[in-house]
């Protein structure tokens, strides 16, 4: 049997690790623990509709996004900061209710082509209508006063506060109704409706959860970089790097997103590091060595079958 | 007469989507994969046309055999080794697995060939047609893509391995109680997907100029074209290019040309939520 | 005596040029197990689907307790107590039996949380002869394995009238004898059962009354003795020369 806590004490260890990281690692490394921190939400975000309720969906940047431009918006229209990341989480959450509504009704490649065209479409939009979000030029945002390092930490702390409250959530959601409700849905979702699930009601909250805290990691994202434009801030590309992230932890679990997403962006900043190039490449090989290799994610591996062919267990007797 | 040349211009465009889409349609309706890679392989077939003519001086009418019968194996291949591995899994492990592999093929393009635009320039001069004016290198490339795409109907109407596809594609178990070796035609529709998207690059290097930034744009058509005409079927990607070329077309010169590709988006996703199967609402590939 | 509990009246349904169900209209009784019988394509598994939800009929009501139910969504009819089992069974795969079962008592029966929902899981995996395999995941079961869990988690929503789409289709007789005392001891707690059935030892044994379609149309009600010599229902059946003789012969026998 798992125990109860060791997921909940691994994610406080793991925050421990990434909050304290100015006071032991460089510029750089705090740097790295922002975007651990930042995709970390995403992730657990996207595992409500993607784990979960197993719909696949990429519209993570389309949310990201129009969290950018939102907060970006109230900022420069002169909300204070926070208020301005709040805004464009309501703002991003009432969108993904509506899209939702209307696009659940598809299952399958259906739902996973108009999930990439809602990105597509967001960002046409934005980056057409230039006299509110200033279209292919992009945006700049009022920076904060203070140095680098000491704006780095604050952002740090703000990501990391963003990522307790999207784990937060997940645990509420996977032992509530909600949860059990959804992993019907994932398994079956006729015999969902059939139990008594409610199902278009189910998948559209967990696409709206799926969204909001994207909303708010882009509103701050957009307020820690200073500066904003369509292509960076609704790249396909991270709508199928989240996913992706996801699925190497162990999509639908609590840990899995949170486990994923650290080896995932350890290991692109060693191959940024190390092969500049290629960098798309070995992503593109690392995604076609977990669909190979850990169907399941890490967390699905059977680490002590690993530890007992590496003689480090001993054989169990068989059960009777 | 404005119209009307907007109108023709967008049935060239048409044709030449039409072309594009209908491999990407075959591979997602008689394997249920979405090809994340079939954008990037015009691209690749793009970049090997232009090299044989800038290189060796070779016509890009003869490169496009060569080039095609190239991606074919490379399909066959790559249908064989990996994504035949995942075939019956959800759409989310098919769909990022071939995006996967096209973070690859896309990453290589740009390191060896840079994203510098280059194109094959026949300069064939226009035809007028009654004061419609219509680039002779368009029209070349419009009749080599319905010839194709006419090909391809052909070769699924009456060949026995176009049948065989057809029959994988009703009913793939039924298919196998007949002795039809479903895996290898998976393979060689994969393959033929390939082809298409080769042939597109060949014909698309006279046309337009290759560059990596298009493999995503090039790819986002192939989407829109199969929702329009609706999956797996010659005729429904016809009539999806087509319907999209007059749409990129008019909107184009009504709300200017950066909007064109909004549109066609929005179309998209309108016919998603309104009427999935397409406008010509044929399921079967016939 | 006992007052209705579920009625269609003058259900339609027509699928393209097909009339699925034709003008049919028929009553349930609080309580009472009825049978559903047919030739194939006769309609029975369209009917339950108008019962519950699955499809609206083209015409029609459906009542349930006096309650116009006729556009009610699948998962209202399963708050509301209407439960049925599916004649290819639909469980959770990757759930265990506990929790495939708890899922019904959630959502069906309106558990206040998902632990009170595991409780009473419990109890009807026990009423069931399940209780062995809670832990194990659904998709290890055999198919009377499964089929037992199907009527267990329609246990789980606390239904007031069960729908059970040939529960015995496939089962050897040894387990289709214990499908029928599960049945028997599910209506001897009050539940109304529809039974849909191929199998006249089923029918004979279980239901009370007896409904015959055919055609998508109701051509015979009774008690189970007198529905066999119903030559309407033989007809049906095994076509008209034979009903002919047959019916000649029970006229002179």
């Amino acid at each position: 049997m798992k125990s109860r806590w060791l997921p909940y004490a691994l994610f406080a260890a793991w925050v421990v690790v990434l909050a304290t990281t100015p006071l032991w690692g460089s510029n750089y490394i705090v740097r790295v623990a922002i975007m651990i921190a930042m995709f970390t939400g995403l992730t657990l975000s996207w595992n409500f509709i993607g784990g979960f309720a197993g719909y696949p969906s990429f519209s993570t940047a389309a949310f990201f996004g129009i969290g950018c431009y939102a907060g970006a918006l109230a900022q420069r229209a002169g909300v204070p900061m926070v208020l301005a990341w709040i805004v464009a989480t309501v703002v991003v959450g009432a969108i993904a209710a509506a899209l939702g509504a209307i696009i659940l009704k598809m299952r399958g490649h259906y739902f996973a082509i108009a999930s990439i065209g809602i990105v597509e479409v967001a960002r046409l939009i934005i980056s057409s209508w230039g006299s509110l979000t200033g279209g292919g030029d992009g945006l700049n945002v009022p920076l904060m006063s203070g140095g680098p390092n000491a704006v780095a930490r604050i952002f740090l702390l703000v990501m990391i506060v963003i990522m307790i409250m999207s784990f937060i959530v997940t645990v509420i959601v996977d032992r509530s109704r909600l949860g059990f409700g959804l992993r019907c849905i994932q398994q079956n979702e006729d015999a969902a409706n059939m139990v008594g699930v409610n199902n278009r009601l189910y998948k559209v909250i967990a696409y709206t959860l799926s969204a909001l805290f994207c909303g708010t990691i882009g509103a701050a994202h957009a307020s820690w970089t200073g500066y904003i434009d369509p292509s960076d801030s609704f790249s396909i590309l991270m709508s199928v790097k989240v996913p992706v992230m996801c699925l190497l932890g162990g999509p639908g679990t609590l840990l899995g997103p949170v486990i994923g997403t650290a080896a995932f962006m350890m290991l692109e900043e060693v191959f940024w590091a190390n092969f500049l190039d290629y960098n798309r490449a070995i992503l593109g090989a690392v995604i076609v060595i977990l669909i190979f290799f850990l169907p399941g994610g890490l967390l699905a591996l059977r680490y002590r079958d690993i530890a007992r062919r590496f003689g480090l267990l001993r054989e169990p007797k068989m059960a009777a | 007469m404005v119209y009307v040349q907007t109108l023709v211009n967008g049935i060239v465009l048409g044709a030449l989507y039409a072309c594009l889409a209908v491999g990407f349609s075959l591979v997602w309706g008689v394997l249920n994969v979405i090809n994340m890679l079939h954008g990037s392989v015009i691209i690749f077939g793009g970049y090997l046309t232009f090299f044989a003519w800038h290189s060796y001086g070779i016509h890009p009418l003869f490169a496009l055999p060569v080039v095609a019968a190239f991606m074919f194996l490379i399909g066959y291949v790559t249908q064989l080794l990996m994504i035949n591995r995942v075939i019956d899994q959800p759409v989310l492990t098919t769909l990022t697995l071939t995006f996967g592999l096209d973070l690859i093929l896309y990453n290589f393009m740009t390191v060896y060939y840079t994203a510098t635009p280059r194109r094959v320039t026949l300069d064939l001069g226009a035809l007028d047609l009654f004061g419609i004016a219509v680039p002779v290198d368009r029209v070349f490339g419009m009749v080599l893509a319905l010839a194709l795409t006419g090909l391809l109907y052909l070769v699924l109407r009456r060949s026995r391995i176009g049948r065989a596809i057809v029959a994988v594609r009703m009913d793939s178990a039924a298919a196998a109680l007949m002795g039809i070796k479903v895996d290898r035609i998976y393979a060689i529709t994969f393959g033929i997907g390939a082809l298409m998207a080769g042939a597109t690059g060949a014909i698309f290097a006279m046309v337009y100029p290759v560059t990596t930034n298009l493999s995503g744009t090039y790819l986002g058509k192939a989407f829109v074209v199969c929702v329009i005409g609706g999956l797996g079927s010659v005729p429904g990607a016809l009539a999806g290019g087509i319907v999209l070329g007059i749409v990129e077309s008019f909107a184009g010169q009504f709300f200017g040309p950066q909007h064109a590709l909004t549109v066609g988006f929005l179309l998209m996703l309108i016919l998603l939520v309104v009427k999935p199967t397409g406008l010509t609402g044929i399921k079967g590939y016939e | 005596m006992s007052t209705t509990i579920l009625a269609a009246e003058r259900l339609n349904q027509r699928f393209g040029g097909i009339q699925a169900i034709d003008d049919l209209s028929f009553a349930l009784k609080e309580g009472e197990v009825v049978a559903l019988i047919g030739p194939n394509g006769a309609g029975k598994t369209t009917l339950v689907n108008l019962l519950t939800g699955v499809h609206q009929p083209t015409s029609g009501r459906v009542r349930f307790e006096g309650v116009d139910v006729t556009s009610q969504k699948p998962y209202q009819a399963a708050r509301r107590g209407l439960a049925r089992t599916f004649q290819i069974v639909q469980p959770f795969p990757r759930m265990t039996v506990l929790e495939n079962v708890a899922a019904g008592a959630l959502f069906g029966g309106a558990s206040p949380s998902v632990a009170a929902a595991m409780d009473t899981a419990r109890e009807q995996l026990e009423f069931m002869e399940l209780a062995q395999f809670a832990d194990r995941p659904a998709s290890a079961l055999t198919l009377a394995g499964r089929k037992r869990l199907e009527l267990a988690k329609s246990m789980a929503m606390r239904p007031k009238v069960l729908m059970l789409d040939e529960v015995n289709a496939g089962l050897n007789s040894s387990e289709i004898d214990g499908a029928l005392r599960l049945i028997r001891k599910i209506a001897e707690r009050g539940i109304t059962i529809l039974v849909i059935e191929h199998l006249m030892k089923v029918v004979m044994s279980l239901a009370e009354r007896v409904l015959v379609l055919h055609h998508g149309q109701l051509i015979a009600e009774g008690g189970p003795k007198e529905i066999v010599r119903n030559s309407k229902v033989v007809e049906a059946y095994l076509g008209q020369k034979f009903a002919d003789r047959f019916g000649g012969e029970a006229a002179n026998g």
